[in-house]
């Protein structure tokens, strides 16, 4: 598993080096094509699995320097400029000023809000990937699509969520790439949704969904899939937590865009 | 109507009492109804304490608003000594900081999770009437703040936890700690309380593993612990962590256990828990002269004890190997008092003799030895004596003549020894039971007599005193013969 790992690892730097370019630099190599396919979401009664349509997503998530560009382009969506309603009060709060990230560059940018990652997509022509599309991806190690049954895939997640938040935050890219190329799915932050509150509706909206019981005490236990998948758990409660202006230290973005092949179906 | 139904069902039975029971439920919401006609007065923020602290009973006489804040961090602190561990905690340790309010209190309810926190939390607070006891309404993302608000309608001890998925994990990483609702006419007056909580830890390396050490979802779920603790940590409450309290104090214990899995069977070593009241429900009649309570995961009971005597009192869980294996120890340190009534209540060890079934303390020498032909001179009595001594009596006073303090008496330069060469004979041929006094220390136990030959003594006799800085004196058959002649039975401590 470790040399098929570096194989991967070795390859890939191979291609970049033959194209004589960063892969972070060449557009076309930032997102990577997602085949069509299908798979078992964590809270469904039967266990039908669920389509996913061919897409395509960032291979790493967007960077303090990505997002300084885009605040440049768009002075709106800078801290002091940004309204309450779409971005809470910890907004970019490391940053040094509107238009100052400090020193981490490459690091990914977090304490951001939904409103404000989506707008980042849209002025790229992107939209965030959905739960769906996300968990999808987010099943796969260097060399199996599905790795949740495999033990040191499961490792890697809970090791996350047991160690301290300590800043700055390391390069996505120094994570490895998953059988799809797409790193840092896990390990390195959490990630926003475009329907982060479909799938788990809590809160306000509580009322007219069930789903919610599933998230306190023996509830989620009961309807979880797979009972022991306490990692994919935490990610559901997580997003469970959220609303579209709340930012946090740990939480930041990627984007996704159709298939250019395929047609999304809505 | 749900109640029509039961009416109906009752009075198809024809049991008129049950009849008018439902009758007299379905006026609803009485409790409540009682409770909120008192008028709210006031407004205060509430004293909330780490472990093993407790805040002061609640001394007001009315209803009042009571304003929590709890903040949930996620920190890194010491499982035991060389293990870290990272632990969710509600105000920075484990247990969960103690909260005191007063039945038929409205309490705002602020829980703030810390922006470094990876995870969302939330807190279920058993002593809340209503779905979830504030899970929903308390689930809060990184940096962010709940409030939600509950009137505190049932006195008792009651716990809290996290609430959010999964469960189990939370738990298990220290999520729990004790919120007490003290019964509108207060809880009897201590002198001491304290706040202990037990709880179970499963880390990635077995007990002891050093490092920091990461929870384990499979052991969790095996219910095989590495660690059962009292406190959040092995040692909490032991040596200069230890509960301290003065002989004569009624001694208060407010016992939680946030389990995930483990119940727990809590026992106080060398003391009876005088009053038990069950599951913390502080307002029953409690039970009395108990020696152990479980305490339920999830669950807490309140315990009363008078110490009657001085010294220091095991906290355990008697399911014995999480105490002595595991961790769950705790210790209560009882100081001063009437050291006379200290001393009938509990003597300490008055005694320890030697066990004799055979109902006497002869000894008898090989018969080789006693075969052998006399010594010539001193130095052949030495050196035979030294063979005895090295065989026989270096077993109780030790090859160095050093003895063991307490137990067995020195030869080494000593006075009892070389005050009294008859004395010294009589002593092996006869026995010696009872206190003496040696080089100033007090030793009371028994030396049996030894059925040496009178060579043998005298042999054994003139080694020790040519040792260890004794007085040399030489020890010959004849005046063992001259003691032996004189009878006598164990010397009695020899008068000192």
């Amino acid at each position: 598993m470790n040399s098929l790992h570096i194989l991967a690892l070795f390859l890939l730097i191979n291609c970049s080096e033959a194209m004589g370019v960063e892969p972070s630099t060449l557009s076309s190599k930032e997102m990577a094509d997602i085949p069509a396919g299908s798979y078992v979401p964590l809270y469904t009664k039967d266990k039908t699995p669920r389509e996913v349509a061919a897409f395509r997503l960032d291979i790493v998530s967007v960077t303090q320097r990505q997002y300084l560009a885009f605040v440049e382009k768009h002075p709106r969506w800078q801290r002091s400029k940004v309204a309450r309603l779409f971005a809470d009060t910890s907004y970019l709060k490391d940053w040094k000023s509107d238009t100052d990230p400090g020193s981490d560059l490459d690091s990914p940018v977090t304490n951001v809000s939904w409103f404000a990652a989506r707008a980042y997509a849209k002025h790229l022509g992107k939209r965030l990937p959905t739960v769906d599309e996300w968990e999808y991806v987010a099943r796969a190690d260097a060399t199996q699509a599905n790795a949740t049954a495999d033990e040191k895939y499961t490792a890697v997640i809970l090791n996350w969520y047991s160690t301290r938040f300590v800043g700055p935050l390391p390069s996505p890219q120094s994570f490895p790439p998953n059988i799809y190329g797409i790193r840092a799915l896990h390990g390195l932050i959490w990630e926003w949704n475009q329907d982060f509150n479909n799938a788990m509706v809590t809160g306000e909206s509580r009322g007219d969904s069930g789903i919610e019981r599933n998230l306190f005490c023996a509830g989620g236990a009961l309807s979880a899939t797979d009972v022991r998948n306490y990692a994919a758990f935490m990610r559901y409660a997580f997003r469970s937590s959220l609303k579209g202006n709340y930012t946090t230290a740990n939480l930041g973005f990627r984007c996704a865009m159709d298939s250019v092949n395929h047609t999304k179906k809505q | 109507m749900k109640y029509t139904k039961h009416i109906l069902a009752a009075v198809a039975v024809g049991l008129t009492a049950t009849a008018t029971q439902v009758v007299a439920q379905s006026d609803g919401q009485s409790k409540a109804k009682a409770i909120l006609a008192e008028p709210l007065k006031g407004e205060e923020v509430a004293i909330l304490t780490h472990a093993p602290n407790v805040p002061p009973p609640i001394t007001r006489k009315h209803r009042t608003k009571v304003i929590v804040n709890l903040e949930v961090t996620e920190v890194v602190k010491k499982m035991a000594d060389g293990v870290d561990y990272t632990f969710w905690t509600f105000g920075g340790s484990v247990p969960g900081k103690f909260m005191r309010v007063r039945e038929g209190d409205f309490v705002e309810f602020h829980l703030a999770n810390h922006p470094s926190s990876k995870m969302p939390h939330n807190i279920d607070l058993h002593a809340v009437t209503g779905p979830g006891g504030g899970a929903a309404a308390s689930f809060t993302a990184p940096g962010h703040e709940s409030v939600f608000s509950f009137t505190a309608l049932n006195p008792g001890l009651f716990v809290y936890h996290c609430a959010t998925a999964p469960v189990g994990m939370h738990i298990a990483n220290g999520m729990y700690g004790l919120i007490l609702v003290e019964p509108k006419e207060g809880l009897p007056k201590v002198d001491k309380e304290f706040y202990v909580m037990q709880g179970d830890f499963y880390t990635k390396g077995k007990y002891g593993e050093a490092g920091l050490q990461p929870f384990s979802m499979e052991k969790a779920i095996r219910e095989d612990a590495d660690y059962v603790v009292f406190n959040g940590a092995v040692g909490s409450l032991t040596g200069d962590n230890a509960l301290q309290a003065t002989v004569g104090d009624t001694v208060r214990l407010f016992v939680g256990n946030g389990g995930p899995n483990l119940v727990s069977s809590f026992h106080v070593i060398g003391e009876i828990f005088d009053k038990v009241y069950t599951e913390g429900g502080i307002t029953s009649p409690p039970n009395k002269n108990v020696q152990t309570t479980l305490v339920p995961a999830g669950g807490a009971t309140v315990v009363e004890f008078a110490l009657d005597t001085e010294g220091t009192f095991i906290l355990v869980d008697h399911s014995i190997f999480r105490a002595f294996n595991k961790g769950a120890i705790g210790m209560l340190k009882a100081t001063g008092g009437d050291k006379g009534i200290n001393l009938k209540v509990y003597s300490g060890k008055t005694n320890d003799s030697v066990y004799q079934p055979e109902g006497g303390a002869i000894q008898s020498m090989p018969e080789n030895i006693k075969a052998r032909p006399a010594a010539k001179n001193k130095e052949e009595r030495i050196a035979r004596g030294k063979t005895t001594y090295m065989t026989i009596c270096s077993a109780c006073h030790q090859p160095t003549g050093l003895g063991i303090p307490f137990a067995f008496p020195p030869l080494a330069k000593s006075d009892y020894l070389n005050a009294d060469k008859n004395r010294a004979i009589s002593t092996v041929i006869n026995g010696l039971v009872g206190e003496v006094v040696v080089n100033g220390k007090k030793f009371n136990s028994v030396m049996p007599k030894l059925e040496f030959s009178d060579e043998d003594v005298a042999n054994v006799l003139t080694y020790v005193y040519s040792e260890w800085g004794n007085n040399g004196s030489e020890v010959t058959p004849d005046e063992v013969k001259a003691v032996r002649a004189k009878g006598g039975k164990a010397a009695a401590g020899g008068g000192h």
